[in-house]
């Protein structure tokens, strides 16, 4: 069974970003940049399949700039056993790398596409969903637990509830969340192999898919700054001002 | 807890700029060694040493390492540590593939081994003695040793101690007394060895001690002294650890700092005697420790940069914070005053020179090793027994400075224990001591090294330095200039000394030594980063602070240094000394 397993090139987690001046996106330049930690744990529990002898490869993909191959060297060192760059310049939408991967999943066939929910830069946690419509595949989001038998997958999802409890078909759409696994540092010998797997270039154009986006960015800005606290003298005057000034009681 | 973010731009512009890692991978045996290959290890290695190892440091010091029931026990975390840590392969970097290692170069080890002791120093030690031990089983032992003991070592299976010190023998070795003796057909060991770190643990399947010990026949001194592998467990036919063999660890030492690093005292043979398998030729044993030892050198050195490395990163953290007095009416923190930018520049400097000489030594390591030419390999042999002292006295020494720095930025709350910022002052107190104290390395340079291939070595030093006043940006030349003529003076005046004032003058010899290179090494970084090198921004500005502020320093040095023994008079002591009860 192929596994196909979607990584991203975000901002690390750790780096406080800033907005650039003209409010039209955030500064990346000179920022560390990491694998989507979403995705990390797609890229862990792909392997872990493998280990238990249910996935027999497991094929890495990135979308972007050609440094997206150091993300895919960290999926190669990881575990995965390939790895497929789509090189380009544009700026890159959730719907247009659903119809990228939608083209990819057309030339290798995997049966399960492992995917995180959602990206730590923009958030979107649309890109699973739109690949399972696409393709017409069923889809389970928020993994906290996968299991594969009988050409199925059961799935155990966060909800709000709590816990529920879903059985897709292969092939399907996997998309994981934070509690599935806990990625598993690379070992040196494996990061120096992972120079040596391969890993093929791809444009849009090769796979026919036009990548142009579709929603413009009206304005990006930071979150308000917390004001200061007042202490409050008695709880009469707490209710009060959160009648009056907070507007929420 | 401390704050650790692996500083890894600065890591990698020193590993380029400083110490042309990239004209490493040109020597043979290291084409594997690609920037792209080390840039994705180190961040990997950054990943795990911030989240691994650094927050286990302040628990090693609270729990330490206990002995109960004669078993040694590691602080909560180590264990597991230790096992992801060899699973990485990260005890086996600089080893031949053939053994199991990854045959990458020592000076790469050298930026990893920054890593690891800003995040968790104790923690390092253990792996660092191991290393020592592979390289001495690999120059000196057979081929069965090798195969048997350097593979689990390099795999990290098993783990090295070096024992030499007993009670009446520290500096001079040539004093031990633990005995082999020849008992069918095996060599026999009987004797006591105190301060043995991680002698016994509880992270590995097995514990190699290379044991210092005099054979019936050996001549008395330093001569006479024999090297033995002296495994906890006596490996069966198929490598397995088998039967217990017969030393015991009888006390840990409580000590001032390093707390997660269990310091033994161990009891070889009180009843058979502890089986030893002679590694190397009989007598020639501290020549083969010496392999063990000067691998070690350097490591002690790298501790004091990457415990610095914490330390000022603490205080950093805390100056920008901590809000005390005004600036133009306005609250300020500590960070805005110049007496606090004085220190943390200071130490931000300090720190940069350390890391510039730990990896440039690192290197000539690699050079030593491997370079094609033998002209270019005895060379580069020489230039690291010259600067070997240098980086272990000189970055220990700092690592005092910085550590000290790092407290007092913090106020009183730097010497009360919950931030942490004291633990790296208290570890890096052993520093100076183990592996050779400062003073002997001190010795060790303006004796041995100073006098080596006809006194030479410094000389060749001057020259290569004096090149660089050409091309380093023009702001520093002067000083450049001065600092380097002062080197000369004080070496000219060093090599001519007697006995007497060489002793004296040793310790400011070293310091001044240390200091000019360190001058010169940020100047190289300065002339790199104004050519554009990426990472290396604060370095012109760090060259500027150390020409102004720590390169006049070897003024009053190179007076102290041509002053030799004036003024030690015996006197001076021996009227107090007599009246000192003796314990
Ligand atoms: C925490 C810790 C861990 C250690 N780990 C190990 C280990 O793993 N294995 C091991 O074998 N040992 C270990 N040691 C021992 C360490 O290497 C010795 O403590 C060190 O070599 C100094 O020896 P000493 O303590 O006997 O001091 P001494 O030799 O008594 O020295 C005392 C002072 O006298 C000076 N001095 C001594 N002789 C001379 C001389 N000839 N010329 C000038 N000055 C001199 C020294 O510089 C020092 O300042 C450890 C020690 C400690 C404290
Ligand atoms: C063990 C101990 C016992 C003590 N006993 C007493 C006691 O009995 N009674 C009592 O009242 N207090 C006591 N103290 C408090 C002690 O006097 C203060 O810790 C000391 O004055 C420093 O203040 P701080 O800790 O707030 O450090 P900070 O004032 O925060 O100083 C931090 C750093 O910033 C520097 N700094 C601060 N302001 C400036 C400035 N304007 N310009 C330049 N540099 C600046 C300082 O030099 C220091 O390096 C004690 C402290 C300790 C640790």
């Amino acid at each position: 069974m192929r596994v196909l397993v979607p990584v991203k090139r975000v901002v690390d987690y750790n780096v406080k970003i800033r907005i650039k001046s003209d409010q039209s996106g955030v500064d990346i330049a000179g920022l560390k940049m990491s694998m989507n930690p979403f995705d990390e744990i797609a890229t862990e529990e792909a392997i872990r399949l493998k280990e238990r002898g249910i996935a027999t490869e497991i094929v890495a993909v990135s979308m972007g700039d050609a440094k997206c191959q150091e993300t895919l060297r960290t999926a190669l060192a990881m575990g995965a056993d390939r790895a497929i760059l789509v090189e380009t310049a544009v700026e890159l939408q959730p719907l247009a790398v659903a119809k990228l991967l939608k083209a990819i999943v057309a030339r290798e066939q995997p049966s399960l596409v492992l995917m995180g929910k959602q990206a730590i830069d923009d958030d979107s946690n649309q890109t699973a969903q739109m690949l399972a419509g696409l393709l017409g595949w069923p889809q389970a989001t928020f993994a906290s637990k996968i299991e594969i038998a009988d050409g199925a997958a059961t799935v155990a999802r966060e909800v709000d509830e709590g816990i529920e409890r879903i059985r897709v078909r292969l092939p399907a759409v996997v998309s994981v969340d934070l509690r599935l696994n806990e990625p598993r540092y690379a070992s040196l010998p494996n990061i120096m192999k992972a120079k040596k797997k391969p890993l093929d270039t791809l444009t849009p154009e090769a796979l026919g898919v036009d990548p142009t986006p579709r929603l413009d960015y009206v304005r990006v800005e930071e979150p308000p700054k917390r004001k200061a606290g007042v202490k409050v003298a008695s709880v009469q005057e707490l209710v009060a001002k959160l009648k009056t000034e907070a507007g929420v009681i | 807890m401390t704050v650790f973010v692996p500083p890894l731009p600065e890591i990698r512009f020193v590993l380029r700029e400083i110490a042309g890692i990239e004209r490493l991978a040109t020597l043979p045996g290291l084409a594997h060694a690609t920037p792209d290959l080390l840039d994705a290890a180190l961040e990997e290695a950054g990943k795990f040493a911030a989240e691994v190892l650094a927050p286990l440091n302040a628990v090693g010091d609270r729990h330490g390492a206990v002995l109960e029931n004669g078993v040694v026990r590691t602080a909560p975390g180590f264990k597991e540590a230790y096992r992801t840590f060899r699973e990485g392969g990260w005890t086996g970097v600089v080893f031949p593939e053939a053994y199991g290692g990854q045959d990458l170069p020592w000076t790469f080890n050298t930026a990893l081994a920054d890593l690891w002791n800003a995040a968790n120093m104790t923690f390092e030690i253990c792996p660092l003695l191991t290393r020592g031990a592979v390289e001495a089983i690999l120059h000196h032992g057979s081929e069965a040793q090798k195969r048997l003991y350097a593979t689990r070592l390099i795999s990290g299976e098993w783990t090295a101690a070096m024992c030499l010190t007993e009670p009446q023998a520290g500096t001079d070795l040539g004093a031990l007394r633990t005995r082999a003796e020849p008992r069918d057909g095996h060599w026999r060991l009987f004797g006591q060895k105190i301060f043995i770190t991680f002698g016994d643990h509880d992270m590995a399947e097995n514990i190699v001690h290379l044991v210092l010990a005099r054979l019936p026949d050996a001549p008395p001194g330093t001569k006479g002294i024999s090297l033995f592998i002296v495994p906890k467990y006596l490996p069966g036919p198929d490598g397995r650890p088998g039967p217990r063999n017969d030393w015991r660890v009888l006390k840990l030492e409580h000590k001032v700092g390093i707390h997660a690093s269990p310091t033994c005292v161990i009891a070889y043979g009180e009843e058979e005697g502890a089986v030893g398998f002679l590694l190397g030729e009989p007598h020639r044993g501290l020549a083969c420790m010496f392999t063990m030892m000067n691998n070690a050198r350097l490591a002690v050195g790298h501790e004091g940069l990457g415990l610095s490395e914490r330390a000022f990163q603490a205080a950093l953290a805390w100056a920008r914070t901590r809000i005390q007095g005004r600036i133009d009416g306005r609250p300020a923190p500590i960070l805005a005053f110049p007496d606090v930018r004085r220190m943390l520049v200071r130490m931000r400097a300090q720190i940069a020179a350390m890391r510039a000489l730990c990896y440039w030594t690192g290197s000539f390591v690699d050079r030593a090793a491997r370079a094609a030419d033998p002209a270019e390999r005895r060379r580069a042999a020489d230039r690291v027994a010259l600067l070997t002292p240098v980086v272990k006295a000189w970055c220990t020494d700092l690592a005092q400075e910085v550590t000290h720095g790092a407290i007092q930025v913090h106020g009183g709350m730097g010497f009360v224990e919950e931030t942490g910022v004291a633990q790296h002052w208290r570890d890096a107190r052993i520093l100076p001591i183990y592996e050779g104290t400062n003073g002997i390395q001190a010795i060790d340079l303006v004796g041995r090294k100073l006098a080596m291939a006809d006194g030479r070595l410094p000389w060749d030093l001057v020259d290569e330095l004096r090149a660089d006043l050409d091309t380093v940006p023009g702001e520093l030349r002067l000083s450049l200039r001065q600092g380097l003529e002062r080197f000369e003076a004080a070496t000219r005046y060093v090599q001519g000394a007697s006995e007497e004032h060489k002793g004296a003058a040793a310790a400011a010899y070293l310091r001044l030594f240390g200091h000019t290179l360190g001058a010169f090494l940020l100047a190289r970084g300065a002339r790199a980063a104004a050519a554009g090198a990426t990472g290396g921004e604060a370095w012109p500005g760090l060259a500027r602070f150390w020409c102004a502020h720590l390169l006049p320093e070897t003024l009053g040095l190179l007076a102290s240094v041509s002053a030799g023994a004036e003024g030690l008079d015996p006197a001076l002591l021996d009227e107090r000394a007599s009246t000192v009860p003796i314990s």
